[in-house]
């Protein structure tokens, strides 16, 4: 049987025993030896291909017409992008990577009918050069503590049966049927959740004030607006566990007396919108969604909002004002919580789509489970969405506490191509760059807001030595003033002078003061924007001065950019003495620049290049004769 | 019939609240940008000042007012991508088509368009042509997207 | 109002009604806040940032403009950091600004410019900030005033007083960050928009942005009450010379608290018209009836034309107001009852156009009697 979805006789599920029930016919109609292939469905790997996997899984299975019981699924990610589409097979949990859909006949052959590995697919550790066949075994999964991505990866995001058969909904159960409202509140506050949106305000503290805020309507507002580029969490969970979502919008419903949830979705996300509009549909159809939720009193409803491209949108008082329909200018303080008055004037409870994932695991296992993983104030754990050049891209899930270097040299698997660590960025535009010596930092709230940076949304991008850093900052104060909302003076006209002088270092031309002008800038419209975005979006600069500063001074007074990034500070020449004359180079010069001719030895005509290094590129290795090098050549 | 399509997506919405962004939403899908009478109907609609109405059609970045082409290449050029050379990517695609980010081409085929991460940071640099993303790529790859692209007609240049 | 508030502003104790704001609080007190995007009788919406103090006890800095006095609050002014911002916030405003004062209308009244004055700058720092050139078109197609999105601080006060004291919305802000702008509907000129040309935000922009087209600063006012309609706006025409140059809303008038509209404000040229009628004027068609009438064509020759018009053949002759409403009274002789009708004017104040009313249906007997109801 090829079935992707159980089918089981659609009932309304009205009480605690109807969703056991649910759950046991499930397992009972996949059957209890039934071998799970789950490929990898989403765009990461879909993008390399996992569409057309599937469809020859399920041809091959059909050409087969084996008795054994084998269940083909299309799973969220699996979180090791890097080496998509990646294909699980369980419950041996055997780990092939980059499958194409040529590989399939092998695997259904081998493995699933007779056991055996295929080996070419294994995970081949680059370091030890061992090959592993399980899961656990592979380094990038080894030290990884998944919690909120419990189920990514392992169950099909569209269908609910396999939500259900994992133990989803057994949470919101349990409460609506057993529990006060103040006792979910007693339960979150006791694990020391704390929002993973970025701020890591207390949640069960959050819920409390709402609950206790007058308002004839309360909302529940799931922040998917996931704006920070390079952060890619939140998408995998809404596309690869929507349910987990939606049970824990409705147990924050419940628990702080609201009947109406919303997700916030960012619209670069279609697939995230598809398949929460099909769980929404599905946990409807079952009586999960809706009225008298499962015999209980209580009512919820969800509803999907899209953003419609503003970053800023992803802070608090904006995102209601663009629920509302209006432009998201964040309101000044001094104002209300969103707790207390926030959608409509209402109180409502605006939690990150990670920190909604957290909660049915916290109500199943218990509030002291949560809080014994992590660090004293940060509890539980974090996914980061592991970027830039590191071996090992992907989403990771590790406890609160666990230090950078594990997560980018263990997890992540050191630096591609083997050049050396410079940096890394958390937080997105509103982190900070953390240099080599910080490596041993452990990543929680407090230890990432003392060295400069922030915990954030979960952005994590590694820099090796070919990153410039004044280049980097130029790019996130690039992508800040583009964001900014121009309400207040500060941030609009700050983050612009900023991007324009750091614009103005990269390309040679900056001056001795420029680095002090930076940072009183940067305090400035830290200490005197209205919201989260201007108050936040200087740290790059801040950062990359405290702990990079010298490659400014190179930049300002010696015109140089010793990563060769900065194209107004590098210049291309030929090694005489190395160039064969072979005008491979001089062909593919766009601009002519480049002077020879068969037998006579090539120059670059430094006043015509324009640095596109396609000489270098085409440079045959064994001449490499074409160098990159920083500063500025003046021909002769 | 363009009124009529209007008021179907209006009729949609009638009684309730706030659904500036939403309308504006729906609206853009059905034309494809949105049309000066269309944000004065909405505006009569929603009892709002016309002038509020272009405000936040005019603030958030996904809504145009003018005619956009009728494929969108969008270039990621978030941090991910960034640091993978997304600026050359983005760059072909200027050159390819004869147009700078934000423009349409002369025969509306193509719009280019910048977008900070689509979240696919893993397989960076990523572009996307209107839904589909590519993956891992390459100044090269850019240049035969668009050219199997172009064999369907498009010209290039500003209209 | 009672001061039951107490509180404390740079160590001196003083005291405010519930509700004030820190800013109203120290102006009581005589200590001075700059202020650029507040304006009293509109909401604060404290986006210019200029404004901001410390509150003991609080983390971040509070735009005055907007906070609420608390009991026992301890609220600081100035000191070196506050300044250290609004200094840079003030550069950043400069470099975005056309601040060519020598040739500026407003030089002189600019809040932008008083600013400057008390705050100061660095001048490294904004030397070095970049004058990003903007140059973005004027828009000149109101007849009686102008928009200069490059002089445009981004304050919002025109948009909250055409949104807040107006009504007519006729602006927004458009576009978002750097990009933001002023913007009518379509961002078309505001000849095209829905604008009235009330002027209500030309008189609240603290720079030259939004600027009356012909600027004279007058070097005294009258106080006098608008002769437009019957509403009887208070306002204070500005006197140069012999020649009003400008009117403005009285704001201690009860009856329209500074406001004024287009013709109040900008409609006090006919004043000086040639055309202007200043005596009255009959037609008289036929030598005997003049002569009749004791009119005497020969007098005050070449003198501008006056008023009670009759509709007959005949050609226009000025007379004094006695001569004029002696032949009114002698022609209204010959009508009676629904033979007669009159028209009054909003010009005319309420009390007039009772008496008016009351005349043509007690005097004249006829209901007939109707008002043009606008100018
Ligand atoms: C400029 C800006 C952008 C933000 N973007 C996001 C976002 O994309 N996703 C998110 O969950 N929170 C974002 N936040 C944080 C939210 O304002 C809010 O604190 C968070 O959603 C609360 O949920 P939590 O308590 O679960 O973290 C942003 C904040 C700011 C100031
Ligand atoms: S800090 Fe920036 S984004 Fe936030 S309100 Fe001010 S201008 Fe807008
Ligand atoms: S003149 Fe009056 S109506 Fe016109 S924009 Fe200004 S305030 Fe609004
Ligand atoms: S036009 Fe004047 S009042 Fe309006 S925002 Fe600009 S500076 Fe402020
Ligand atoms: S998208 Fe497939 S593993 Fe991440
Ligand atoms: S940065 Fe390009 S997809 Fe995230
Ligand atoms: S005057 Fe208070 S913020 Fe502008």
């Amino acid at each position: 049987m090829t079935a992707t979805d159980a089918k089981v006789a659609l009932r309304r599920i009205k009480s605690f025993e109807d969703l056991e029930r649910f759950k046991e016919t499930i397992i009972a109609q996949e059957g209890p030896d039934a071998t799970y292939v789950t490929i990898c469905g989403v765009p990461g790997c879909g993008v390399s291909g996992s569409h057309k996997i599937y469809e020859a899984f399920v041809a091959e299975m059909k050409a087969q017409e084996e008795e054994k019981n084998i269940i083909v699924k299309r799973t969220g990610c699996q979180g090791f992008c890097e080496k998509g589409p990646i294909v699980t097979i369980r419950p041996q949990d055997i780990f092939y990577h980059s499958v194409t859909a040529g590989d399939v006949p092998e695997i259904v052959e081998k493995t699933l009918l007779n056991n055996e590995i295929v080996d070419r697919l294994l995970y081949e550790d680059p370091q030890t050069g061992k090959r592993h066949a399980h899961v656990k075994e592979v380094p990038f999964y080894e030290k990884q503590v998944k919690v909120v991505l419990r189920n990514c990866g392992k169950i099909d995001p569209a269908n609910i049966g396999d939500y259900i058969k994992v133990d989803g909904y057994r949470a919101a159960a349990t409460v609506l049927t057993q529990w006060r409202p103040e006792e979910v509140i007693d339960c979150i506050k006791e694990s020391g959740l704390r929002g993973r949106g970025g701020a890591g305000f207390p949640t069960g503290l959050k819920w409390e004030s709402s609950r206790n805020a007058p308002g004839e309507e309360k909302y529940i507002i799931c922040n998917g607006d996931e704006g920070d580029p390079g952060a890619f969490m939140d998408r995998s969970v809404m596309e690869g566990d929507p349910h987990s979502v939606l049970e824990g919008m409705i147990i924050a419903g419940y628990a702080v007396g609201a009947r109406k949830g919303i997700i916030y979705v960012r619209a670069e996300y279609p697939l995230a919108v598809r398949h929460l509009s099909t769980a929404i549909a599905q946990a409807t159809d079952l009586g999960l969604l809706g009225r008298n939720i499962m015999g209980s009193d209580f009512d919820f409803e969800i509803e999907i909002v899209k953003g419609a491209g503003a970053f800023v949108c992803g802070e608090s008082t904006a995102l209601v004002m663009s629920i509302e329909g209006k432009r998201g200018f964040p309101k000044p303080l001094p104002r209300p919580n969103t707790s207390i008055v926030g959608l409509w004037g209402m109180p409502t409870v605006l939690n990150n789509v990670e920190t909604f994932a957290c909660v049915p695991a916290i109500i199943l296992q218990g509030a002291a489970w949560f809080s014994g993983i992590g660090t004293e104030k940060s509890k539980g754990t974090k996914v980061f969405a592991l970027s830039g050049n590191v071996k090992n891209t992907g989403l990771v899930e590790v406890p609160m506490g666990t230090t950078l270097r594990e997560i980018i040299f263990d997890i992540g698997g050191g630096i591609r191509g083997d050049r050396k660590f410079k940096a890394v960025q958390t937080g997105g535009p509103s982190g900070g760059c953390i240099p080599e010596s910080l490596l041993d930092l452990p990543v929680d709230y407090e230890s990432l807001a003392k060295v400069g940076s922030i915990m954030g949304s979960g952005g994590m991008l590694v820099m090796d030595e070919s990153t410039c850093m004044v280049n980097m900052a130029r790019y996130f104060l690039d992508f800040a003033q583009n964001e900014s909302c121009g309400q207040c003076t500060l941030c609009k006209l700050g983050t612009k002078q900023m991007f324009e002088i750091l614009q103005d270092i990269t390309r040679g031309e900056g001056r001795p003061d420029d680095i002090e002008i930076l940072l009183e800038l940067a305090e400035a419209v830290k200490a005197g924007s209205i919201c989260g975005l201007g108050q936040t979006v200087p740290n790059p600069v801040i950062s990359t001065i405290r702990y990079f500063r010298e490659e400014y001074e190179e930049h300002i007074h010696e015109k140089r950019c010793r990563a060769l990034v900065c194209r107004s500070l590098i210049s291309y020449r030929i090694n005489e003495y190395k160039c064969k004359a072979c005008m491979l180079c001089l062909k593919a010069c766009p601009v002519d620049a480049i002077i020879g001719a068969k037998w006579q030895v090539h120059e670059i005509d430094q006043s015509k290049c324009i640095k596109c290094g396609a000489c270098m590129e085409v440079c045959p290795p064994k001449f490499s004769a074409v160098e990159c090098v920083s500063g500025l050549t003046t021909g002769d | 019939m363009p009124e009529t399509r209007l008021k179907k997506i209006l009729s949609v919405f009638e009684g309730k609240r706030g659904g500036l962004v939403s309308i504006l939403q729906r609206v853009q899908e059905e034309f494809g940008y949105l049309p000066e009478d269309a944000l004065a109907e909405i505006a009569d609609f929603l009892r709002l000042p016309a002038s509020e109405v272009f405000s936040v059609a005019t603030f958030y970045a996904h809504f145009y007012l003018t005619r956009r082409g009728d494929h969108l290449v969008r270039v990621c050029q978030g941090t991910a991508c960034y640091v993978r050379g997304a600026r050359d990517i983005l760059e072909t695609a200027q050159h390819r088509l004869g147009i700078k980010t934000g423009q349409t081409t002369k025969d509306y085929k193509y719009s280019l368009e910048r977008v900070a991460c689509v979240g696919s940071c893993a397989m960076a640099p990523v572009a996307m042509i209107d839904d589909d993303v590519h993956a891992k790529m390459t100044p090269l790859k850019m240049n035969e997207l668009l050219a199997k692209n172009k064999e369907k007609g498009s010209e290039g240049g500003l209209p | 109002m009672i001061n039951n508030i107490s509180l404390t502003i740079n160590g001196l104790d003083v005291k405010a009604p519930e509700g004030a704001t820190i800013l109203e609080a120290a102006q009581t007190a005589g200590i001075y806040i700059p202020t650029l995007c507040y304006c009293p009788g509109l909401t604060s919406e404290a986006t210019c940032r200029i404004c901001l103090v410390k509150i003991e006890k609080k983390k971040k800095l509070h735009p005055a403009c907007r906070t609420p006095v608390e009991e026992g609050m301890a609220v600081t002014t100035d000191d070196a950091e506050i300044e250290r911002v609004r200094r840079v916030t003030l550069e950043l405003i400069l470099s975005d600004h056309d601040f060519n004062c020598l040739l500026c209308p407003k030089s002189g009244t600019c809040r932008l410019q008083e600013l400057v004055n008390r705050i100061g700058f660095d001048e490294r720092r904004l030397n070095r900030l970049n004058r990003v050139a903007k140059d973005l078109p004027v828009d000149t197609s109101n007849p009686f005033f102008d928009f200069n999105p490059n002089k445009c601080i981004h304050c919002g006060i025109c948009v909250r007083t055409c949104r807040e004291i107006v009504g007519v919305n006729a602006i927004d802000m458009g576009y978002r960050g750097y990009e933001l702008k002023v913007s009518t509907f379509g961002d078309k000129p505001l000849k095209e928009s829905v604008c009235v040309s009330c002027g209500e935000c030309v008189e609240r922009c603290p720079v030259a942005a939004l600027i009356p087209k012909k600027m004279e600063y007058p070097t005294r006012e009258v106080k006098t009450t608008c002769a437009y309609c019957g509403v009887g706006c208070g306002l204070y025409m500005g006197v140069r010379g012999k020649n009003i140059v400008k009117a403005r809303g009285d704001c201690e008038n009860p009856v329209n608290q500074g406001e004024l509209c287009v013709r109040g404000r900008f409609g006090y040229k006919f004043i000086h018209s040639p055309d202007r009628l200043s005596s009255p004027l009959v037609r008289a068609y036929d030598p005997l009836e003049r002569i009749a009438h004791g009119i005497d064509e020969t007098s005050r020759p070449g003198k501008p034309l006056a008023a009670p018009l009759v509709k007959r053949e005949g050609k226009f002759v000025e007379v004094n107001w006695d001569q004029a409403i002696k032949y009114v009274a002698s022609t209204l002789l010959h009508y009676k009852g629904d033979q007669f009708a009159a028209i009054s004017s909003a010009k005319c104040t309420n009390e007039e156009n009772y008496l008016f009313q009351k005349f043509v249906r007690t005097v004249m007997g006829t209901n007939n009697i109707d008002h043009c109801a606008r100018l």
